[in-house]
């Protein structure tokens, strides 16, 4: 029990499915009260991993603990600590979201008491108050994720896994789901978030995680990863094509990387924007180009994303990706 | 060491195994009843099945169905409602092939709940379904002349013994619909399992009137004893080596399709 600062720990995760390799040895650590961002594409064992670390799935190498207790050893005793919001919102659809938050309770052995207020409260914290007497099949897919997320809290775990919590949601309901979460973490929950969005990981995370094809690739907070595997980018416009092009020649000496240049916009990665940016428009301007144009884009998770597994994220992955039965 | 603290907060009163797995069995149970008192359309479409099967056996081949010392009518209706009680039992497969394809499973695997409650409370629900849809059928059997030849204690019996039939056949098909785990593949896989047991049985006609090898197999299957064993309790003559046969036989199903499930359920998902 060395590691009791980390709420939670995995080292060396292996799980594979026939021959796919899922997990090809995953070390994670997570210190009680922060919030991991566990990013990747699909397939690249996101999914995987949460289902060891919330014991529905036993790792075939490795180890690894919630709260210090061993998942394979005392999987029981995990599940009183953990809370799981899926991928796809686990909640059924023909009972009412009250009956729903009531039968999570019982099964998580709340005492009986506290079970009808402890669903009330969820309820009204989560805006479901006035839905909750209807069957969830009525409910928008927002309502759907803040019921499922609700259904999470119910024992009051102070470890929640967050399977890509806002996948297939419009970008109104995601910044909702995400004030949720932030408010579960301003209460000292410990919090393992899976996503595709670069956007929901930088926001939420303190730190992240980047993996693919079953291993880790990458870690960091989201600064870090930015400042080592994305760089700030200059986008100029100019009057005409040829103009582009002479632009994008001249500014090559200032860039970390070759200039990019489509019809008129000149793309200029640099490493220190504002500095970079005065010496580009002496430049262009020694030249007589005058620009149309100029915006200085920040780097985001997006850039290291690319860089790091030369492919873009999807922005609406298709459900079902993933394999919800891990019988392959 | 916040994370250590909660840890103490969240301990909670141990109570013995097997209150939670009764108390998590009811919570199951309930869940899954009420699904059925708001989606009543999966009662009514279970008993259309049957009620077409009982006018068609009834006026349509009956007249040409000879019986010897029974009303054919009187023959029929326990064929029916062991007839009924087995394909019943595909909505236990249904049912948890829904719930590993929405997800619910998975969420009730992450809880600290009794794991076999998942399957003892969706076959119990599913035994009390039986207990409506069997009564639906009786009185259904009343309407079109069916009269029991023993008594009231005759007549509770058979339907126990049908309701615990369909309760054996619910083990089977809770680890066909977890293996699978997709409900239109379920009830595929389920029809060709159906029918050779429900229709090469006694539950239609006699099993003399078959061919003989056919008569081995009409003979010595779980469905045939349990018809034998309604009728017996229904119609009147010998009862206890009809009945003891037919409850071994559920007794054995559960003792072999239970244990069954359970490891699939552990594996699947």
């Amino acid at each position: 029990m060395t590691e009791t600062q980390n709420a939670i720990l995995a080292e060396g995760l292996q799980k594979r499915f026939g021959k796919v390799v899922a997990l090809d040895g995953i070390d994670l650590a997570v210190p009680g009260g922060t919030v991991l961002g566990l990013l990747g594409p699909n397939g690249a064992g996101k999914t995987t991993a949460v289902r060891v670390l919330t014991t529905a799935l036993r790792s075939d190498g490795g180890r690894a603990e919630v709260l210090g207790i061993d998942v394979a050893q005392h999987p029981a005793e995990v599940r009183n600590h953990i809370g799981l919001a899926g991928q796809f919102a686990a909640v059924d659809d023909n009972l009412t979201g009250w009956e729903n938050l009531r039968m999570v309770g019982q099964l998580a052995h709340l005492p009986r008491a506290e079970v009808a207020p402890r669903a009330r409260e969820l309820l009204d914290r989560f805006g479901l108050t006035d839905a909750a007497d209807r069957p969830v099949r009525t409910y928008s897919g927002g309502m759907r994720r803040r019921l499922d997320l609700a259904a999470a809290l119910v024992h009051h775990p102070p470890v929640l896994f967050l399977d890509e919590p806002t996948t297939g949601l419009d970008p109104q309901s995601r910044v909702g789901v995400w004030e949720l979460i932030g408010e579960l973490v301003d209460d000292g929950v410990t919090v393992l978030l899976t996503t595709q969005y670069l956007e929901e990981a930088d926001r939420l995370a303190n730190r992240i995680v980047v993996i693919d094809h079953g291993r880790v690739i990458a870690e960091g907070t989201a600064a870090e990863l930015k400042s080592r595997f994305g760089s700030t980018v200059v986008e100029i416009g100019l009057p005409s094509e040829a103009a582009a092009l002479r632009a994008s020649a001249l500014l090559a000496r200032l860039a970390v990387r070759e200039p990019e240049h489509e019809g008129t916009t000149v793309w200029v990665p640099v490493c220190e924007g504002p500095q970079v940016l005065m010496d580009a428009l002496r430049t262009i301007d020694a030249e007589n180009l005058e620009p149309t144009s100029l915006t200085v884009r920040e780097p985001s998770l997006d850039d290291v994303f690319l860089t790091l597994t030369g492919r873009r994220t999807e922005e609406e992955p298709s459900e079902g990706d993933e394999p919800r039965k891990g019988a392959a | 060491m916040s994370a250590a603290t909660v840890v103490i907060d969240g301990a909670r009163r141990r109570r013995p195994l097997l209150v939670d797995a009764v108390t998590d069995t009811l919570t199951i149970a309930q869940r899954n009843l009420i699904t059925l008192r708001r989606v009543p359309q999966l009662l009514v479409f279970s008993t259309i099945q049957p009620v077409i099967f009982v006018l068609l056996f009834r006026y349509v081949f009956g007249g040409a169905i000879r019986v010897p010392g029974e009303d054919y009518v009187d023959f029929l209706m326990p064929g029916v409602f062991a007839q009924t009680v087995a394909f019943g039992a595909m909505n236990t497969a249904i049912g948890l092939a829904t719930d590993v394809n929405t997800g619910l499973i998975e969420r009730f695997r992450s809880l600290p709940m009794a794991r076999s409650a998942v399957l003892t409370g969706r076959t119990l629900a599913d035994a009390v379904r039986n207990v409506l849809v069997v009564t639906l059928m009786v009185a259904v059997g009343f309407l079109v002349g069916f009269r029991v030849g023993t008594n009231v204690f005759g007549l509770l019996a058979a339907m126990g013994l049908l309701v615990l039939f369909g309760f054996a056949l619910s083990w089977v098909f809770a680890a066909v619909g977890l293996a699978v785990g997709d409900p239109e593949t379920a009830q595929a896989a389920a029809f060709p399992v159906m029918a050779p047991l429900v229709f090469a049985s006694s539950a239609f006609v006699p099993v003399e009137s078959m061919p003989g090898w056919l008569q081995a197999w009409a003979r010595n299957q779980p469905l045939s004893a349990v018809v034998d064993g309604a009728r017996a309790l229904m119609l009147g003559g010998p009862t206890a080596g009809e009945v003891a046969q037919a409850v071994a036989w559920c007794v054995g199903i559960v003792a072999v399709a239970a244990p069954f499930a359970v490891r699939v359920y552990r594996r699947t998902v």
